[in-house]
């Protein structure tokens, strides 16, 4: 699954444009993932400018 | 804020509010809604615009003008640098802040009402149609009913996708964009310097975007291919590193670009999108500002003619879509083109290119000549390629 780095985000919302899934929202100042709807296809790990998004295995 | 409007444009940045400004004028009920606390804020971008797409819709402002530009200067892969004094182009390194916020003051003089802090989490149905959008105005959980929504909401655009229109970017056609505004650098003023190769920004490019004395947007953007290797924001680090240690960092940014054809469909039944949401970037330079003006502008004039004769069905709105068909979409369509083939080029292309153009004088380069008597494989590409820098 995606793991937001704490305090890193810019929120820019890039993450969420390259995400096939519609699974990130991105607030003022917020980021919320939808880990329902997330297929772990990690574009957003791959896209992310600040290397905010990681991807874990699930414990 | 009303319960009821004829259009809610979603997002306050240039798109949205060229697109109130043009509706509201011609006699639409129009609210825009931005999510932030503040329109213009934060600036997600390196504010370059050409003078001539910019006064196709307002007046240059000296407010709005951190730097003149009437130079460029191009770093190839190994160091070479090749200015180019720009011909009758001229170009702007803005202060987005400040325009960004003059557009919605010339949105709400037209009538249209804005709101900040008001972040649109979805959209309200009425018989399966679209009928308006839910909006967290402030804390508080409001629904507003609306005949026509405008999606101007960037390029994270959630309107469309509600709606189901595919506004989704794929990795490759994506700039993964950073940028620093620093103080205490060496710059040369009224002149932009573009560096390209694996080196600097894979799949894009490394800027210098100056605004005043010893102050610059320093900035790069690079491919979504690459940045799953390294993150722009190392390639942009070490970049700092290497040339400008001791520079200020007073703002930093990151962002994506897409660069990217135009969404196929940017309409639907009660809806519209706009902007950078409906990939209204072009895909060589990255430069959106004037694409989104434009977008907004006709996507606003058609709103407003939607409201009037009462139709605000997919199939009038495809008015919109001729529009910017008529206005953009072939040109953006070449320039993806180009920028495909750009990206095909090895670092080694690149400054062969670069090493036939520094053996012709400054004086005798313009934009272009110098490719033309320098072309290796691709004449007409590249003369096309710094055109598209020049306009921006």
């Amino acid at each position: 699954m995606i793991k937001i780095i704490e305090n890193k985000c810019d929120y820019c919302g890039t993450c969420a444009s390259v995400c096939p899934k519609n699974c990130i929202n991105v607030k003022e100042d917020d980021i919320i993932i939808d880990h329902k709807s997330c297929i772990d296809c990690d574009l957003c790990v791959y896209i992310c400018p600040i290397e905010v998004l990681e991807s874990v295995n699930e414990a | 804020m009303k319960h009821k409007y004829d259009i809610i444009v979603v997002g306050g940045g240039p798109a949205g509010s060229m697109a109130a400004k043009y509706a509201a004028e011609n006699g639409a009920d129009v609210c825009l809604l931005e999510k932030t606390r503040d329109i213009g804020y934060p600036v997600r971008c390196g504010e370059a615009v050409g003078h001539a797409g910019i006064t196709q819709f307002v007046e240059m402002k000296d407010t709005w003008i951190a730097e003149k530009i009437n130079s460029c200067t191009l770093v190839s892969p190994d160091g070479t640098k090749l200015d180019v004094p720009f011909a009758n182009e001229t170009g702007y390194i803005l202060n987005r802040r400040i325009f960004d916020y003059d557009l919605s003051r010339i949105a709400s003089k037209a009538g249209a009402q804005i709101f900040t802090k008001a972040h649109v989490t979805g959209l309200i149905y009425r018989n399966n149609r679209i009928s308006g959008v839910k909006v967290n105005h402030i804390g508080e959980e409001k629904n507003i009913e609306a005949k026509l929504i405008i999606g101007a909401d960037g390029v994270d655009s959630r309107v469309g996708r509600w709606a189901g229109l595919k506004t989704t970017v794929k990795l490759r056609d994506m700039e993964a964009c950073m940028q620093y505004s620093v103080s205490n650098i060496d710059v040369k003023r009224n002149n932009m310097t573009m560096f390209v190769g694996q080196n600097y920004a894979p799949g894009g490019y490394l800027w210098i975007f100056p605004k005043g004395e010893d102050f610059a947007n320093i900035g790069l953007g690079i491919s979504g291919t690459y940045s799953k290797q390294k993150s722009a924001k190392k390639y942009l680090d070490e970049f700092m590193d290497r040339e400008y240690p001791n520079a200020s960092i007073h703002t930093s940014m990151c962002g994506g670009c897409p660069v990217a054809y135009p969404i196929k469909k940017p309409v639907a039944d009660n809806i519209m999108i706009i902007g950078d949401a409906a990939h209204h970037i072009n895909p060589v330079t990255g430069g959106g500002i004037t694409p989104a003006m434009k977008s907004g502008m006709l996507g606003g004039l058609v709103a407003a003619e939607a409201i009037k004769k009462n139709n605000v069905s997919e199939s009038f709105l495809n008015k919109y879509v001729k529009d910017i068909d008529r206005d953009f979409t072939k040109r953006h369509k070449t320039l993806y083109k180009i920028k495909e083939a750009i990206s095909k080029l090895s670092d080694d292309d690149i400054n062969g290119i670069a090493s036939k153009i520094d053996s012709i004088p400054v004086e005798k380069r313009t934009l272009q000549k110098v490719f033309m008597s320098s072309m290796i494989k691709k004449p007409s590409l590249v003369i096309d390629v710094l055109r598209v820098f020049a306009g921006i």
